[in-house]
């Protein structure tokens, strides 16, 4: 299920800094999984473009991850990198949350 | 609690149940908890909670082979390991050994963002992996409650929950859910709405400053269970629950007989001592002896051999050591032995409860043939009359269960009332003996008797008991006229009847003397009046002699002057002044 953006690398490269690592945690390919995962692309390429990487972990085929990022609610994203590690709960459907979330709007 | 025994025995229509090994739950819940259903352990802060769950899954993996997983949200999982170890338990180990998962969740609200719709799948998939991981047959949600401050939107939440419970039921397994107590509502957030099975209510109230522990189950479906309120503990093993009403009369009797240590003692109990595993009351009033005679009971078993255990909840043992020493009585060899241990404790230390279940683990641990309170009374003050006498009956039952002999002392305060304060405690009692002091003469005295004892033909007589630095006595009272005479007015007594004896002895022997003197009088007159008779007899004796010669001579004489004057003869023996003298012959 990785889907690691192949555009980005040389920009990592440049600002490694400034690489942005997320989790994604979705159970099968629900509605509400899928639909988070084309949110949080498309927040992604807006305000990340090339700066971000994003892992989704399927809980149905790797149950025993959840432990680790004491994930409860599906989908969850984490942001592992930059830190502090930040939760966001939900199918990402509010955009703005979202950006709150991730504490993009200051980025921006 | 009697009724629903054999009903959970009755295999089939009786609803399948999951043994807590929670001593005394399985018995309030005919069984243990509904198997493969929720259960809801809801209580205040400090209840005991998360321990009587973590006891219940920690119980089912060591002793029923049932591996759990345990979800807390509130502990850690080093946190819990620390926390059940003071209670024996190795959850450590039970962890490392697969039989039992402990999964920790935690959600910091202020670093959560809620974007758009979502559910709970994550929880499900973990504690669903942590059940298949070890083969979970009992799970434990330690308050599960936290998720309502850490999530959110509440909505989503009642929701899953609700999936979460039917959830569980369908994996089959046996749950508890840990939740607060609410104000109004048994949880402070309503889960009793979706657990509805099985309903603990857990309760700490603190009475008269003594803090107590209460368990009750106010709902349990299909089954029939005890309602009341139980006092339980947290002890260094485990939560255990005492059912009051526990009790059944069907204890094996002994007719063996034990001696009390005082041989007058045992005369006065048929002869022969209390029997074995009987109950055994001994009230007095302050200072009469009680403790002594436990002391003698207690010396007295250990040379036969027996264990002796011996509750002190007024003095420390080193201070009944050296006490018994001055009446001569030697206990520090036995507890060299082994055959006799104190346990000492400040009935303030805590609640009568706590008490109970030390002695109970005490006696568990020790195996006595005999167990002595002393004092009883000042036990059942640290708990109201209640509390107190049914402490009392567990404690006989359970010592009468074991063939345990028990000594209790029970203080009074003097006066006739103490014999009605006690009743109710010595209807729980085999035998009964009552110590006294008899005020007079500026002194005081201690008596002792039997007031009751069941099964054997004992004294009705008050004896009077003696300490001194020899031991212990029981001597007869003096019983007269003037009622029952003790120490010194019972030994003046004696001395009034010996120095009685001693004057009636002299007046005996003075009045044979006095005998003897007129009878040596008598005699003494006796031989006169014969010395006289015989001196008179004598006299006429010899005066007839002289009578006989006289006359003999006059006749001679006569006929010599008849002869000498023939004429006269005649005449003369017809003469009136002659047969005078021979009429007197």
């Amino acid at each position: 299920m990785k889907t690691p953006p192949r555009q980005p690398r040389p920009a990592a490269r440049r600002r490694p800094a400034k690489l942005w690592q997320l989790r994604l945690y979705v159970m099968d390919q629900t509605p509400k999984s899928v639909m988070a995962l084309a949110n949080l692309k498309q927040v992604c390429e807006t305000h990340l473009k090339g700066r971000y990487r994003i892992t989704v972990i399927d809980l149905a085929k790797q149950p025993q991850l959840a432990r680790g990022d004491q994930i409860l609610a599906i989908p969850t994203v984490v942001r592992k990198l930059p830190s502090p590690v930040r939760t966001i709960i939900g199918n990402l459907s509010d955009t703005e949350l979202l950006l709150v979330g991730l504490d993009l709007r200051l980025a921006v | 609690m009697k009724k629903p025994r054999p009903r959970s025995s009755a295999p089939k229509t009786g609803l399948p149940k999951c043994p807590t090994g929670i001593q005394g739950l399985d018995e309030i819940t005919s069984g243990g908890l509904p198997r493969g259903r929720p259960t809801l352990v809801c209580g205040g802060a400090g209840c005991g909670k998360t321990l009587l769950a973590a006891e219940f899954l920690v119980r089912g993996a060591v002793e029923f082979g049932e591996p759990g997983v345990l979800m807390a949200f509130e502990e850690t999982e080093a946190e819990l390991k620390a926390n059940v170890a003071s209670l024996g338990f190795d959850l450590d180990g039970l962890v490392r050994r697969k039989k039992i998962v402990v999964d920790y969740v935690h959600i910091e609200r202020s670093e959560v963002q809620e974007s758009g719709a979502y559910d709970l799948e994550g929880l499900f998939v973990r504690l669903g992996h942590a059940i298949d991981s070890v083969g979970a047959k009992r799970v434990v949600l330690d308050t599960l409650e936290v998720l309502f401050s850490s999530l959110p939107n509440e909505a989503v939440l009642r929701a899953e929950l609700q999936r979460l419970f039917r959830w569980l039921k369908d994996k089959g397994v046996t749950a508890v859910i840990t939740a607060e107590r609410g104000r109004e509502s048994l949880t402070r957030h309503g889960l009793e709405e979706y657990v509805s099975d099985c309903v603990i209510v857990l309760d700490h109230r603190v009475n008269d400053q003594i803090a107590t522990r209460h368990l009750r189950v106010v709902k349990y479906r299909g089954t029939l269970h005890g309602t009341n309120e139980f006092p339980f503990l947290i002890g260094e093993d485990g939560i255990s629950v005492l059912p009051i009403t526990s009790l059944s009369l069907n204890h094996t009797v002994s007719s063996e007989r034990i001696a009390t240590g005082i041989p007058r003692l045992d005369a006065m109990l048929g002869g022969r001592g209390f029997f074995r595993g009987s109950s055994i009351l001994l009230t007095g009033t302050p200072g009469t002896g009680k403790t002594i005679i436990s002391a003698n009971f207690a010396q007295a078993a250990a040379r036969r051999g027996e264990r002796v255990l011996f509750f002190s909840f007024e003095e420390s043992p080193a201070q009944i050591i050296r006490n018994m020493h001055s009446i001569g009585l030697r206990l520090e060899p036995h507890v060299k032995r082994g055959l006799l241990r104190f346990h000492s404790a400040r009935p303030s230390l805590y609640g009568l409860e706590m008490h109970l279940a030390t002695m109970f683990k005490e006696i568990a641990a020790f195996q006595p043939h005999v167990v002595i309170i002393d004092p009883i009374t000042s036990l059942m003050g640290s708990g109201t009359d209640s509390e107190g006498k049914g402490m009392v009956t567990r404690l006989i039952d359970y010592l009468k269960a074991g063939q345990v002999t028990s000594l209790f002392t029970s203080l009074t305060q003097g006066g006739h009332a103490l014999q009605q304060s006690e009743a109710a405690m010595s209807s729980l009692m085999d035998s009964w003996i009552l110590l006294q002091d008899f005020e007079g003469n500026g002194e005081r005295n201690r008596v002792l008797y039997v007031l009751k004892a069941r099964g054997m033909a004992h004294s009705n007589q008050i004896r009077e008991f003696l300490i001194s630095d020899r031991g212990v006595d029981v001597v007869d009272a003096y019983i007269g006229a003037s009622g029952v005479l003790t120490g010194s007015a019972r030994a003046a007594q004696n001395a009034l009847e010996k120095a009685a004896v001693l004057a009636s002895q002299q007046e005996a022997a003075r009045l044979k003397r006095e005998v003897e003197r007129k009878r040596a009088a008598i005699d003494r007159q006796i031989s006169g009046l014969r010395s006289d008779y015989e001196s008179e007899s004598a006299e006429l004796r010899r005066i007839a002699e002289q009578v006989g010669t006289s006359t003999l001579m006059l006749t001679s004489e006569r006929a010599a002057s008849g002869i000498l004057r023939q004429a006269d003869a005649k005449v003369g023996a017809s003469a009136p002044g002659r047969p005078k003298h021979g009429r007197k012959l």
